[in-house]
């Protein structure tokens, strides 16, 4: 082409190992991702109020004393309407709604991303090896299961699990974790296939590379932007489902997360009584943050998913 | 493949997957902490006598293999064991709160993927317009919504505040004929909105996805080329190749639609499984999550296999599939 006409010459470069080269083409690739992304304004608002909400997670508990948020040491008026000193009103045991809100935003999401990782996990491994060894008797199995945890009213086997597992924050993302893969191990094993196929797979194979070094070196690496675009949608999905357990009552009794806040409010009675100040602040939070993640996840989408892009 | 063939294999899979969730849910609930027997023993409207019965009945002195066997014989001829809250039959309990259930989430599920669809249509059709960016923003806040928190806004608003409609329930109990179904109707209000709005975000979304990714397909070209009226292009032409994969997603959504339902039923104290489910969770009463988690896994199933076969009747590939 005719811009390239005056194109600088190559300065020399010492020879550098296939490793230092994959990860320049990787640096190189990020950032033209991070080129398309930016330019996505719904990714980047999603994006925004995500890192406020994760600076509130980290720093937010710091700021807080304990004192405030135990309901045998709280000093606030008992379920007073927003006033000075309390913007949001204060709970039955005279706790600032807003002290609350802040503090259950490292709970909530916790137990999103951990849930998604697990989840991933899961999804991965078994859409990879359903993927992988497609048309054998395994995939045929592993696919059943993966259909059949799709279509499983999840909600009720959560609600199962969590009353035998027992209501502490680490069970919940199990529950989470484990009724959520399926969608993305489908995901996954589409690609997996399609990846299989592909001519420097084969070439892998010719070459002498085992089963290990194809899923891992080969496969893993061209599942993984659409598994990451999925995770962020996920994540979304997850918290959604932390915020139905807790209103049904399974969240761990001994954190303060957003559904619980909503669970508090909902036992003592708020929708009768009318405490709306009590009610509205966390599904606030939750719509905000569960909004963010799937602004990212489409966006990533269109980012990674080069036959999404040109619509 | 023939139809004959592709409708066999399909309801095989579907009997093979209810064999599967039978035997899922057999072993899912012997590795609970306490046994059984200890659990019968434990509630207080249980006699002696009832326990005794329920020890013959279901075979629980004998061992694991067998038990399983007794199990899914009295599955099979409806027998699910009885309730450890009010000593009745778990298949009766369950029995009497599908209706209340059936109506909130069939009526909830036709309204937001009839207006969800209509919606998803009207805006990829006039992608980037106002009326396009609107639905589609409140779609996504709408789908980041969680149900339950909604129903509870709408009761403030609407039943507390406003006074316009009931707190909760089902009925106020004391009318008969027209003026019973004018009172189901008002109770019904809230808590189907709630369920309208809670899923009608997803619908458009898929809709207005896949009709969008149909939309640049060479057919409708030729078809506007040979003269065919936009509205008939639409309707006839991209509709309905769009609908196909929105059909599909729809009848996987079921399975969370009555999820959902657990929440919003809860919440407005609407007497059916999902109030049924939540009782059960709080007073421990496992017998009744057994029957509630079985009898909502086969409707799913069955759910998704009418799907699966009026999919391969509108979509002849899939047959050859």
């Amino acid at each position: 082409m005719s811009t390239d006409v005056t194109e600088r010459p190559s300065p020399p470069r010492a020879p550098r190992s296939p490793r230092a080269i994959a990860r320049a083409r990787r640096r190189r690739a990020f950032a033209n991702s991070w080129a398309t992304y930016r330019r996505n304004r719904q990714g980047m608002i999603g994006l925004v109020v995500l890192v406020i909400f994760i600076a509130i997670a980290i720093f937010g508990p710091m700021l807080i004393d304990p004192a405030q948020l135990d309901p045998a040491t709280a000093t606030g008026p008992l379920l007073h309407p927003p006033m000075a000193g309390y913007p949001l009103g204060t709970d039955n045991f005279g706790r600032s709604v807003f002290l609350l809100v802040i503090d259950g935003t490292r709970v909530s999401l916790v137990v999103g991303l951990c849930a998604t990782i697990g989840a991933m996990v899961i999804g991965a491994t078994i859409g990879i090896a359903s993927g992988y060894l497609g048309g054998t008797r395994t995939d045929a199995v592993l696919n059943a299961v993966t259909n059949w945890f799709l279509v499983l009213p999840w909600i009720v086997l959560a609600i199962v699990l969590a009353s035998i597992l027992g209501r502490t924050l680490q069970n919940i993302i199990i529950v989470i974790a484990i009724t959520s893969w399926a969608g993305t191990a489908r995901l996954v094993r589409a690609q997996a296939l399609s990846v299989r196929e592909h001519a420097y797979t084969e070439r892998a194979r010719a070459l002498g590379a085992g089963h290990w070094h194809l899923t891992t070196r080969h496969i893993l690496p061209n599942v993984f932007p659409v598994l990451f675009a999925n995770a962020v949608l996920t994540v979304a999905l997850a918290i959604l489902a932390e915020t139905t357990l807790s209103i049904l009552g399974l969240g761990d009794p001994a954190r303060i997360s957003w559904g619980g806040i909503i669970e508090q409010a909902f036992s003592a009675g708020a929708m009768t009584a009318g405490y709306w100040w009590w009610l509205i602040p966390p599904g606030i939070a939750i719509v905000c943050v569960t909004l963010s993640f799937t602004l990212c996840g489409y966006a990533l989408d269109e980012v990674l998913n080069p036959k999404l892009r040109s619509r | 493949m023939g139809h004959r063939r592709y409708i066999g294999k399909k309801i095989f899979h579907a009997l093979l997957t209810i064999f599967f969730v039978l035997t899922f849910n057999f072993f899912l609930f012997r590795v609970m902490p306490g046994d059984p027997i200890s659990l019968l023993a434990r509630s207080e409207r249980l006699t002696p006598q009832d326990i005794a019965e329920q020890k013959r009945l279901y075979g629980l002195d004998a061992p694991l293999p067998e038990q399983y066997l007794i199990y899914l014989r009295q599955t099979l001829t409806g027998h699910l064991g009885v309730s450890l809250r009010t000593g009745e039959s778990v298949s009766a309990t369950i029995w009497d709160r599908l209706p209340p259930t059936v109506l909130l989430v069939g009526l909830g599920t036709l309204l937001a993927a009839g207006f969800g669809v209509l919606i998803g249509i009207r805006g990829a059709w006039h992608r980037g317009s106002a009326f396009d960016n609107s639905t589609l923003l409140g779609s996504l806040v709408l789908y980041s919504v969680p149900e339950g928190w909604l129903g509870m806004l709408l009761l403030i608003l609407f039943a507390g505040t406003l006074g316009w409609f009931p707190a909760g329930g089902y009925s106020s109990g004391t009318t008969t004929g027209f003026a019973r179904v004018i009172d189901i109707a008002n109770h019904l209000v809230l808590p189907l909105l709630t369920l309208t709005l809670g899923y009608i975000g997803e619908y458009v979304i898929i809709m207005r996805s896949s009709l969008l990714e149909v939309m640049n397909e060479d057919f409708l070209l030729t078809a506007r080329a040979k003269g065919v009226p936009e509205r008939l292009v639409r309707r006839d032409h991209a509709v309905r190749n769009a609908f196909l994969p929105t059909f599909s997603l729809l009848c996987l959504s079921f399975g969370f639609i009555l999820g959902g339902a657990i929440v919003i039923e809860t919440v407005f104290s609407w007497p059916g499984l999902g109030e049924l489910t939540y009782d059960a969770i709080n007073q421990l009463d496992y017998p009744v999550l057994q029957g509630v988690f079985l009898v909502s896994s086969i409707a799913v199933i069955l759910a998704n296999l009418a799907a699966d076969l009026t999919y391969g009747y509108l979509d002849p590939r899939i047959r050859e599939a």
